[in-house]
C-alpha cells in the first residue's frame, strides 16, 4: 500500500489539512500536496484505466509527464477532463473523478479489451474497418467514435474569466531549476530585462529533491538565497505557475500561466495567456526520466524512480512499504538510499549493467542494500497492484530465477532532456551515445531574422545532467544570451557538489531476448497502449519512418504526446529496422508543450466580447424597435422590423410596399465613404473605376464599377465629385476596408506618383435614405433646404442644413423611388433619424430592413456585390456595358476582360426570371441542359443569384445569370429544386419595376 | 460630458465627448513643410510614434505622411480654415473626424496593465513614456492610444465600435486581475 510517512516532506503543511473528494471518497490531505500526491497518502495507487485494454494503471510519475494519472477536476461549469494529477495543487473541496471506466475504476466492463489485446495489434483499425465499404459511415465509426476519446467534455459555461498580457523582454528564461535561476542570475547581472518563469508552485526543480550541494549549502538553501536576490532586482521578473507552452519565430513565446486553479475562489482570472516578445531564450527545461521496457511494467506500483522519491522527499509519501528498484544508470540509488531514510524497506537493486561501482552504489552497498547486476525484471506479478517481481538474466531470455515480494517497483531506464521548446522554432538535435539521449545540437539552433540562434539551452535540458555540469551551462547559455544581447558578461556560477555517477547503459527491452508473449506486455505508451511487440510488428510490416509508426501504431499521440515513450518507442524501432537511433531520428515536437484550456487561448474572447460588433448611430433605436439583425462584415443591420404578431416575412413585404406607397427610412450610415482628394483624384479613380470619373461634374453623382486586375467586379457604389479636386466614393457596406486598402495599395506601390490622398469617412457620417412617393414632403417639412426637382436633381448633391443640421443630401436611388440619401454627422445621426420620424408621422414614414432592400433593388434589375457577383463575374456579364468605358487608356481589370475567356459570347449573362406559377425560385438552383457531364450529373445553362417574393408585382421574381440569356427572352428554363423536382421558369427583362425609371425622377 | 465606466479595479476608464479631431495628410517628410505645419498648428510637429501637446490641443503621428490633430470640438471649423489660409500650395487634406471616432482616457498606475492585456505594444514605461503615440490593435480592432502624462492614456477608436472597446478596458480592469509586472520597474 502506498501511505503518508510520519515525518519529513519538504512542500507540505501538515497543520493545514486539505479535504477532497476522489470518486465520491472523502479523502484528506495537507496544503502543499499536489492531488497525486494526496491520492497517494491515501493509498490511491491505481487512478485511471487505459485507453484502449482498459487496463488498470497507476501513478508513474509526478509531475508534467504523467501519462495516467488523469482525471475529471471539478464540478458543473468548471468541470475540466483530463487533468494531470501530478500538477494538481490540492486544495480544500476538490473534486475528482477517475477516468475511462465503466461502471467504476475497479471493476471496469472495457476491461474484456484486455483479453483481447492479441485481437487488437497496431493498425488494427487500418486492417479490420476496411471493408465492406459501406460498413464505417454506419456501423464502424458511430462504434469507434463511442468508445473514443479519454473524459468527457464540459456542459456548463465556464464560469471563470481568462485573459492574455503582452510582455516584451531582452531575455526569457523558461525553467526555475537550479540552471534556469542561475542562468537568469548571471545574465541579469547585465542589466537586460530577465522574466524567469516556472510551471510548478516551487522554485529549485529536482536538486533539492537529489540532494544537490551548491555553494557550500543544501540546494534548497541556495534556491532560497538565488530567488531572494533575484526578486531584489529591479530588471527581474519571476513567475511561477507559468510554463513556457510555445516558442515561435522571431522570439514569439506563448506562456500559460495558471493563477486561480489551486484557489479557485479566489478573485481574478483563473489563466492568463502571456504572449511574449523575447529578444532571446534560454530553456532550462529539465529532463525526463525514461521507463524501463520490461514485462508488466505498466501494473500500478510500478513508477519512475525520480518520481519515487519525488514523492517520499516533497510531500512524505511512500509509494510502497518494499519496493525493488531497476536501473540502467546510478542516478536511481539515489531513490533507493531516499527510500532508505524514509525507513522503507529496498529488498533489492537490479541493475542490467554488468558492474556498479560508483559512489551511489557503494553507498546502497554500505547500507546493505543487495545490489545485483546484470540482472533485470522479467515479471511483475500482481494486476491492480504489484506483488512481487520475478527477476532473470539482464540479456536472457525472461526466465526468472527467483522472486521477490514487493508492493513498488521503482524504474530508471536514464533521462531525455526536455528538447520540446528548443525544437519547436526549428532547433535540432544530436545523439549523445554516453547518455543515451537526443540534446539540443549547439551548432543548428533556431535562428531568428538576423541568421543568430536566438534560443540558449542550459543544464539537463541541454545534456548537462550532473549537478556540476548543470550550473556550469547554465552560466555559459547566459553569457551567450547576454551577448547575443550587446553585453559582455563573466559568470563565475558557484560549485555544485554531487556524487560522481558512471556511464549508464542502454536498456530498451528488459530482458534483451524477451519472448513475443513477454514484449507484448512491455508498455512503452501507457495512455494508448502501445507496446514494444506492436512497434516491432510495424517494422516487420513496412513502417519505416517513425512518423508513419506513430500515426500507424499511436506511440506518442496520447495527451501526453509521448514524453515517456517517444525515444523508447524509436529506439526500438530502430532496432527492429536494424538502423542507428540517430538516424531513424524523433518525431516532431510540436506547440503545446502540455495542453493548455481553450480558455486561455480564447482569453477576453467570450460572450459580449467574442467579437466587435459595428454599430450604427442609431443601432439603439433600432433595438428598440426589436429589429431583426443581421451581420453585414462585422456591421449589425436591420434586416426587418416586425411589429407585434407580424412574422420576418410579413414585415419586410409591408416595409416595401409601405416604402412603395408612403415612404420608408433606411439606415445607410453602414455604406463605405472614402474621400479621395489631390489634383491626380481624377485621374486615379479614371484608373480604379472601370467608368469615366474625370467627367463628372462637381455637384454631380456617378455610379460606378470597380474590378480587380483580374478583371472581376469587386465593388459598387456611387461617387460624388464634392470639388474639382476631391470625390467621396462610396463602396459596400462590407467593402470600405478591403476598397480602402486596395486604393493604397496601388497608391504606395504603383503610383506613388500620384498627389492623391484617401481617408475613410465611413464612420463620420450617419446615413439616412428617405425613400419613396412622399420623401420629399417629409423633407420639405424639416426645413432648411430647397430639395425641389429643378435645386436638386436625379443623381445630384447638395449641402445645408435640414432640421438645423447639417446635411449634404444625394439625390441617388436604389429603390427606383424617389429617394434622398442624407448624411448627416454621426454625432447627430440619430436626431435626424428622430425628426424625420417626427416628421413623416401622418405621411406613414416607417423604417425598413435591408431585406426591402434588397426586395426593391431586385425588382428594379440593379445588381447586388455578393448576390450577382462571386469573384467570377465580370461586369460584361451583368449587362453593365454601359459603365465599363471604352474611352479610357486602361484601368484596372481592362486588360484582363479582353481575355479570351471574358469575351466569351457563352459566358452566362443577367436575365430576370419569372416563374409560371408565380412561387418563388430557389436561391442558387441550376438551370438544367441536355445531357450528362462526365461524372453522369445534369448539364447546367444558368442559375439563380438572388430571388424573392415581390410585394409589389405580387409574384416571385428572380436574376439570375444564363447562357446567351439575353438573347432568350421568353424562353422558359427548368430549375432544379432540392427535393429533385424541376421549377420552370421564363427569361425576361431583369427590370421588374418601372423600367422607364419614371418614379425615381419626379 | 464624459461618462466615467469604472473607478474599481486597475485604472479608471472614461469615456470622452466633445474632443474635435482632425485628420491630415501632407508631405510629412519635407522639412518645409513641416514648418509651415507647425506654425499653422503652434504645436510642435511629433516625429514617429510620438504626439505632442499644448494644454487641450495636441498632434499625433499616425503615419509617414498623417498626423490626428486633437482639438476642443468647438475650435475645429476654425483650426480646418487657418489651416487652409497658412498651408499655401502644399498638398494637403485635412478633414474632420470627430464624430468619425470615440475617445477614452485610462488614469491610474494599472492602465499600462489595462492595455498590455489587449494590445501587442509595449506599455513598459521605459518603453512608452509620456508623449509616445502608437496605432495598434485592442483585441480585435484598430486605435490609437497615447500617453499624455504620466498614468494618464488616451485612446481613439472607430466610432461604431466604441461598446466593443468600452467593454474591453473595464473587462480587462476588473478588479483582482492584476498582472503585477510594470510595477517593478518593468
Amino acid at each position: 500500500m502506498s501511505f503518508r510517512l510520519e515525518t519529513g516532506g519538504r512542500l507540505i503543511d501538515r497543520g493545514a489539512p486539505r479535504r477532497f473528494a476522489f470518486d465520491g471518497v472523502e479523502c484528506t490531505g495537507f496544503a502543499g500536496d499536489t492531488l497525486a500526491a494526496a491520492l497517494l497518502a491515501n493509498d490511491h495507487m491505481m487512478v485511471g484505466r487505459s485507453f484502449k485494454y482498459h487496463r488498470p494503471r497507476g501513478l508513474v510519475a509526478s509531475g508534467v509527464e504523467e501519462p495516467n494519472a488523469l482525471v475529471g477536476l471539478g464540478i458543473g461549469g468548471r468541470f475540466e477532463p483530463n487533468q494531470r494529477a501530478t500538477m494538481t495543487e490540492l486544495f480544500d473541496g476538490l473534486v475528482a473523478e477517475s477516468q475511462n471506466r465503466f461502471p467504476s475504476l475497479a471493476f471496469d466492463v472495457g476491461a474484456v479489451n484486455a483479453r483481447l489485446a492479441r485481437f487488437l495489434p497496431a493498425g488494427f483499425y487500418y486492417k479490420t474497418f476496411l471493408w465492406p465499404r459501406a460498413f464505417w459511415k454506419h456501423v464502424y465509426e458511430p462504434v469507434i467514435r463511442q468508445s473514443a476519446g479519454l473524459g468527457q467534455a464540459p456542459t456548463e459555461t465556464d464560469p471563470d474569466a481568462y485573459e492574455h498580457f503582452h510582455a516584451h523582454v531582452d531575455l526569457l528564461v523558461i525553467g526555475g531549476g537550479i540552471a534556469g535561476l542561475q542562468a537568469a542570475l548571471s545574465a541579469a547581472q547585465s542589466g537586460a530585462q530577465v522574466l524567469l518563469i516556472e510551471q510548478t508552485a516551487h522554485w529549485g526543480g529536482r536538486a533539492p529533491v537529489d540532494g544537490v550541494i551548491v555553494d557550500g549549502m543544501p540546494a534548497g538553501a541556495w534556491v532560497a538565497q538565488t530567488v531572494a536576490a533575484l526578486q531584489a532586482m529591479d530588471n527581474v521578473h519571476l513567475r511561477l505557475r507559468m510554463q513556457g507552452t510555445g516558442v515561435f519565430d522571431h522570439g514569439y513565446v506563448l506562456a500559460h500561466e495558471r493563477l486561480t486553479d489551486h484557489a479557485p475562489d479566489a478573485p481574478g482570472p483563473r489563466h492568463r495567456l502571456w504572449k511574449i516578445r523575447a529578444q532571446q531564450i534560454v530553456t532550462a527545461t529539465g529532463a525526463i526520466e525514461r521507463p524501463l521496457a520490461f514485462p508488466g511494467n505498466d501494473v500500478p506500483g510500478v513508477m519512475l524512480a525520480s518520481a519515487m522519491r519525488d514523492y517520499v522527499v516533497n510531500w512524505a509519501v511512500a509509494p510502497g512499504r518494499r519496493t525493488v528498484v531497476v536501473t540502467n544508470n546510478d542516478d536511481a540509488y539515489r531513490t533507493a538510499l531516499a527510500l532508505l531514510d524514509a525507513g522503507l524497506e529496498v529488498p533489492a537493486i537490479l541493475d542490467a549493467r554488468d558492474a556498479a561501482d560508483g559512489p551511489l552504489p557503494q553507498q546502497a552497498r554500505a547500507r546493505g542494500i543487495p545490489v545485483r547486476t546484470g540482472r533485470a525484471v522479467v515479471k511483475v506479478k500482481g494486476t491492480t497492484r504489484v506483488k512481487g517481481v520475478g527477476i532473470g538474466n539482464a540479456g536472457g531470455i525472461g526466465l526468472a530465477t527467483d522472486t521477490i515480494a514487493c508492493d513498488a517497483v521503482a524504474m530508471s531506464g536514464g533521462w531525455s532532456p526536455v528538447v520540446h521548446l528548443w525544437s519547436h522554432c526549428g532547433g535540432k538535435l544530436t545523439w549523445d551515445n554516453t547518455h543515451a539521449m537526443f540534446r539540443p545540437d549547439p551548432d543548428r539552433a533556431p535562428t531568428g531574422a538576423d541568421g543568430q540562434p536566438f534560443v540558449h539551452v542550459a543544464g539537463s535540458a541541454n545534456g548537462a545532467l550532473h549537478a556540476t555540469d548543470c550550473l556550469d551551462d547554465a552560466a555559459r547559455a547566459a553569457v551567450a544570451a547576454a551577448a547575443a544581447l550587446g553585453h559582455q558578461i563573466t559568470a563565475q556560477p558557484p560549485r555544485a557538489d554531487a556524487p560522481a555517477e558512471a556511464p549508464m547503459q542502454p536498456v530498451w527491452v528488459m530482458p534483451g531476448r524477451a519472448s513475443p508473449a513477454q514484449r507484448m506486455k512491455m508498455f512503452l505508451d501507457y495512455q494508448n497502449d502501445v507496446k514494444v511487440s506492436d512497434v516491432q510488428l510495424a517494422a516487420r510490416e513496412g513502417y519505416e519512418s517513425v512518423e508513419h509508426t506513430k500515426r500507424y501504431t499511436t506511440l506518442g499521440m496520447a495527451t501526453d504526446q509521448g514524453k515517456l515513450s517517444n525515444i523508447n518507442g524509436l529506439a526500438i524501432l530502430a532496432d527492429s529496422l536494424g538502423a542507428e537511433i540517430p538516424q531513424v531520428g524523433t518525431t516532431t515536437f510540436r506547440p503545446p508543450y502540455t495542453p493548455l484550456t481553450f480558455g486561455a487561448i480564447a482569453g477576453e474572447a467570450r460572450g459580449d466580447l467574442f467579437q466587435p460588433v459595428r454599430k450604427t448611430p442609431m443601432h439603439d433605436w433600432h433595438t428598440e424597435q426589436g429589429a431583426v439583425f443581421e451581420p453585414v462584415g462585422q456591421w449589425r443591420r436591420p434586416y426587418a422590423y416586425p411589429r407585434k404578431g407580424e412574422s420576418r416575412a410579413q414585415a419586410v413585404q409591408r416595409e416595401v410596399s409601405n416604402t412603395r406607397e408612403n415612404v420608408g427610412l433606411l439606415d445607410a450610415s453602414t455604406l463605405g465613404k472614402l474621400l479621395v482628394t489631390g489634383p491626380d483624384a481624377a485621374e486615379f479613380l479614371d484608373r480604379v473605376y472601370t467608368n469615366m470619373m474625370s467627367t463628372l461634374k462637381p455637384g454631380r453623382c456617378r455610379y460606378g464599377l470597380m474590378c480587380s486586375e483580374n478583371g472581376f467586379l469587386m465593388d459598387d457604389g456611387v461617387v460624388a465629385r464634392l470639388s474639382e479636386d476631391s470625390f467621396l466614393c462610396h463602396t459596400t457596406s462590407g467593402g470600405a476596408e478591403h476598397v480602402h486598402a486596395h486604393l493604397e495599395e496601388w497608391l504606395q506601390t504603383e503610383w506613388w506618383d500620384l498627389k492623391v490622398h484617401v481617408i475613410n469617412l465611413t464612420e463620420q457620417f450617419a446615413q439616412v435614405a428617405v425613400v419613396g412617393p412622399k420623401a420629399r414632403v417629409l423633407l420639405d417639412r424639416l426645413g432648411g433646404m430647397d430639395l425641389s426637382r429643378e435645386a436638386l436633381s436625379f443623381m445630384g448633391w447638395v449641402e445645408g442644413e435640414l432640421a438645423g443640421i447639417p446635411a449634404r443630401v444625394y439625390r441617388i436611388s436604389f429603390s427606383g423611388e424617389l429617394s434622398f440619401e442624407v448624411a448627416v454627422p454621426a454625432g447627430q445621426g440619430r436626431a435626424f433619424w428622430d425628426a424625420c420620424l417626427d416628421a413623416g408621422a401622418d405621411l406613414g414614414v416607417a423604417p425598413y430592413g435591408t431585406e426591402a432592400l434588397h426586395i426593391m433593388r431586385a425588382e428594379k434589375g440593379f445588381i447586388m456585390i455578393g448576390d450577382e457577383t462571386d469573384g467570377t463575374v465580370i461586369p460584361q456579364d451583368l449587362g453593365l456595358d454601359w459603365a465599363v468605358s471604352k474611352k479610357k487608356a486602361d484601368f484596372i481589370g481592362k486588360r484582363a476582360q479582353e481575355r479570351v475567356h471574358m469575351t466569351d459570347p457563352d459566358r452566362w449573362k443577367l436575365v430576370g426570371l419569372e416563374t409560371l406559377d408565380g412561387s418563388v425560385l430557389p436561391d442558387g438552383a441550376y438551370a438544367v441542359d441536355d445531357g450528362l457531364n462526365a461524372n453522369g450529373q445534369c448539364n447546367t445553362q444558368g442559375r439563380v443569384t438572388s430571388t424573392y417574393h415581390s410585394p409589389t408585382l405580387g409574384r416571385g421574381i428572380a436574376m439570375g445569370l444564363v447562357r446567351h440569356g439575353p438573347d432568350r427572352m421568353g424562353e422558359v428554363l427548368n430549375f432544379m429544386r432540392t427535393d429533385g423536382r424541376t421549377q420552370p421558369a421564363r427569361i425576361v427583362s431583369p427590370v421588374f419595376y418601372d423600367p422607364e425609371g419614371e418614379k425615381q425622377n419626379v | 460630458m464624459s461618462e466615467l465606466l469604472c473607478t474599481e479595479g486597475l485604472a479608471r476608464i472614461e469615456t470622452v465627448s466633445g474632443r474635435g479631431m482632425i485628420t491630415l495628410k501632407g508631405e510629412l517628410e519635407s522639412r518645409r513643410f513641416r514648418n509651415v505645419l507647425a506654425k499653422a498648428l503652434d504645436l510642435p510637429l511629433p516625429g514617429p510614434l510620438s504626439c505632442a501637446f499644448n494644454g487641450a490641443r495636441g498632434v499625433g503621428w499616425m503615419a509617414p505622411d498623417e498626423v490626428l490633430i486633437l482639438v476642443p470640438g468647438e475650435e475645429v471649423p476654425e483650426a480646418l480654415a487657418r489651416l487652409r489660409n497658412k498651408i499655401g500650395d502644399h498638398h494637403i487634406t485635412a478633414v474632420d473626424v470627430s464624430d468619425a471616432r470615440a475617445q477614452f482616457r485610462l488614469t491610474g498606475p494599472g492602465a499600462r496593465e489595462v492595455l498590455a492585456k489587449l494590445s501587442p505594444v509595449d506599455f513598459a514605461p521605459a518603453r512608452f513614456a509620456p508623449g509616445t503615440f502608437r496605432r495598434t490593435r485592442l483585441a480585435q480592432v484598430p486605435v490609437a492610444v497615447w500617453q499624455k502624462e504620466e498614468d494618464v492614456f488616451g485612446l481613439v477608436c472607430f466610432r461604431s465600435v466604441a461598446d466593443y472597446v468600452a467593454g474591453l478596458l473595464v473587462n480587462a480592469a476588473a478588479p483582482g486581475s492584476g498582472v503585477g509586472y510594470f510595477a517593478s520597474g518593468g
